[in-house]
């Protein structure tokens, strides 16, 4: 098998009139967490929907997991898991109840058992038979994000996974996330928190205007910051810093 | 078709059936209106009105149970809403299942929900005094048509459902089809109604049904009435039905 999870090569997409992907590349390897970076309205749904089968494509090519997302998504709807970036849970059901559905959907043996761990391993046990209409938000994202692992997909989408979290929170959803890599998992996620993909990433890219203005491993990209000058301790440029340079050198060409 | 339909399909209907019981309260929401509207006309109106038969709650009943059907297809909109707008479906299609008996599962639990305030209503008409002399095969009838009536209705649900930006807008969309009876023979024979009113309300689909399904509670030949009761039901059935996998799809 080849080892690359993700392969996107010209990714275009408009809605209507607004052009949303001006041709997009990228490519993410297996067993590896990759976290697209991006600010409000930048498209990072729009390719997290493209590559989980739910919107096509305008113009190029997304291959994943081998399977062409347009052609084969069948075979690429066996290979991953998705999930959303508002949290999408049944929320009549209890918390059980979802995962066990999720379970039989994916038709897996012992659904209940397997709901079970899963209630055990997000801390849900407690308020496992309640309805998740009753859960905070927090816990709405850890039944969502354990509703996204059943079955064990081989790449799983994750569209801002820790947006609205407390810090607490969000530290339990990157432990799971690092757990999934070190599995094996191939990750895919976005996040609008700089540290966020700092934590997490293997390889980072960062979507402006359409367009994949750096994308490479977070030691690449602190490359392209320039050195530090007259500061009297040296200190390591954060992706944030990186990320306004390098936005605002294109405004700059731009205005030119 | 996918080889796991029919498994896929049992889990939506576990869950369809899961909404419904643990939203009897929508049930009773959607009786309170027809069952309102039947104490008014029989007990208010109701000796004032002319119809030619015995009992006018059995004059009535037929557009009182159209009534409660067409109203308690706006909580089927709703809930196709909330599935789209909090992103069930996005999940669910990303699955590798059947993905018609997402679908599916909503038009069943519309039936089913809408079956359950039909029988209470028909229930608290009999306390009021509704009798009906049809036997088994003219109730079956009976229930055939109004299943039609409601699938017809669920199909039409379902485009409001999946195209509505806002919860405002779904819920907008059953007014007419509540207000539809009113100018039928469901309160008042066509007869007594100005010309124009009475030229709509004989062809418009409530009357034929609302004619149906009154001749069969009563005993009645039924006559062609029920032919084009019939075919107003499939064909909206057809139309809607297309429009409604039109816009499920579009979101491609
Ligand atoms: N269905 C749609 N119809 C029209 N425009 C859309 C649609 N979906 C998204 N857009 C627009 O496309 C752009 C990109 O949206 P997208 O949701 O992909 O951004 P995002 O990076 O995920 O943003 P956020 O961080 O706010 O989630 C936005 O300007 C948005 O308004
Ligand atoms: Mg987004």
């Amino acid at each position: 098998m080849q080892n690359q999870s993700i392969q996107v090569k010209g990714l275009q997409k408009s809605y209507k009139k607004l052009q949303v992907l001006k041709g997009v590349d990228f490519e993410v390897e297996k067993g590896t967490i990759f976290a697209l970076l991006g600010s409000n309205g930048a498209g990072k749904t729009t390719v997290v929907k493209i590559l989980s089968t739910l919107l096509k494509p305008d113009g190029g090519t997304a291959t994943v997991n081998g399977f062409e997302v347009v052609s084969k998504s069948e075979n690429v709807r066996k290979s991953i898991s998705l999930t959303g970036q508002f949290a999408a849970v049944d929320e009549v059901l209890t918390g059980r109840e979802n995962l066990i559905m999720i379970a039989r959907l994916r038709h897996l043996e012992q659904p209940r058992q397997v709901a079970d761990e899963l209630l055990q391993r997000f801390g849900l046990t407690g308020a496992a038979d309640r309805r998740a209409s009753t859960y905070s938000g927090g816990m709405r994202r850890r039944l969502d994000i354990a509703m996204s692992l059943i079955g064990k997909p081989q790449i799983i989408f994750l569209d801002e996974p820790t947006t609205g979290l407390d810090p607490e929170a969000r530290i339990e959803v990157w432990k799971v996330v690092k757990e999934l890599a070190d599995s094996g998992t191939t990750v895919f996620l976005t996040t609008q928190y700089l540290e966020e993909a700092e934590q997490l990433a293997d390889r980072i890219a960062i979507l402006h205007e359409g367009r994949l203005i750096a994308s490479g491993t977070l030691e690449k990209l602190k490359k392209l910051f320039p050195p530090a000058k007259v500061e009297y301790v040296e200190k390591q440029p954060s992706l944030e810093e990186i990320f306004l340079t390098i936005i605002n050198k294109k405004e700059e060409t731009k205005d030119e | 078709m996918n080889k796991h339909f029919f498994s896929d399909m049992g889990v939506m209907v576990g869950r369809s059936m899961r909404h419904i019981s643990r939203s009897m309260d929508t049930i009773i929401t959607v009786t309170i209106t027809p069952i309102a509207l039947l104490l008014l006309f029989v007990y208010v109106f109701g000796g004032a009105i002319q119809t030619g038969t015995d009992h006018y709650v059995n004059y009535l009943m037929p557009g009182i149970l159209l009534i409660a059907v067409a109203s308690g297809i706006s909580y089927t909109a709703y809930r196709l809403f909330l599935d789209k707008s909090k992103g069930i479906f996005e999940r669910f299609h990303s699955m590798p299942i059947a993905r018609s008996t997402v679908l599916w599962g909503h038009v069943l639990t519309s039936l089913v929900s809408n079956a359950l305030s039909v029988i209470i209503i028909i229930f608290v008409a009999l306390i009021m005094g509704f009798r009906s002399s049809a036997g088994v095969l003219s109730w079956l009838a009976v229930a055939g048509i109004i299943a039609l009536f409601t699938l017809a209705l669920t199909w039409m649900a379902a485009i409001a459902g999946l195209s509505a930006k806002s919860v405002d807008g779904v819920s907008a969309f059953s007014y007419p089809l509540i207000f539809l009876p009113f100018i039928s023979s469901a309160f008042v024979p066509t007869e007594s109604m100005p010309w124009a009113v009475r030229a709509f309300a004989e062809n418009q689909p409530v009357t034929s049904i609302v004619e149906s399904i009154r001749a069969l509670l009563s005993n009645q030949p039924v006559g062609n009435e029920i032919w084009i009761a019939l075919a107003w039901c499939v064909g909206i059935m057809i139309v809607a039905y297309f429009f409604a996998m039109r816009v499920y799809k579009a979101r491609r």
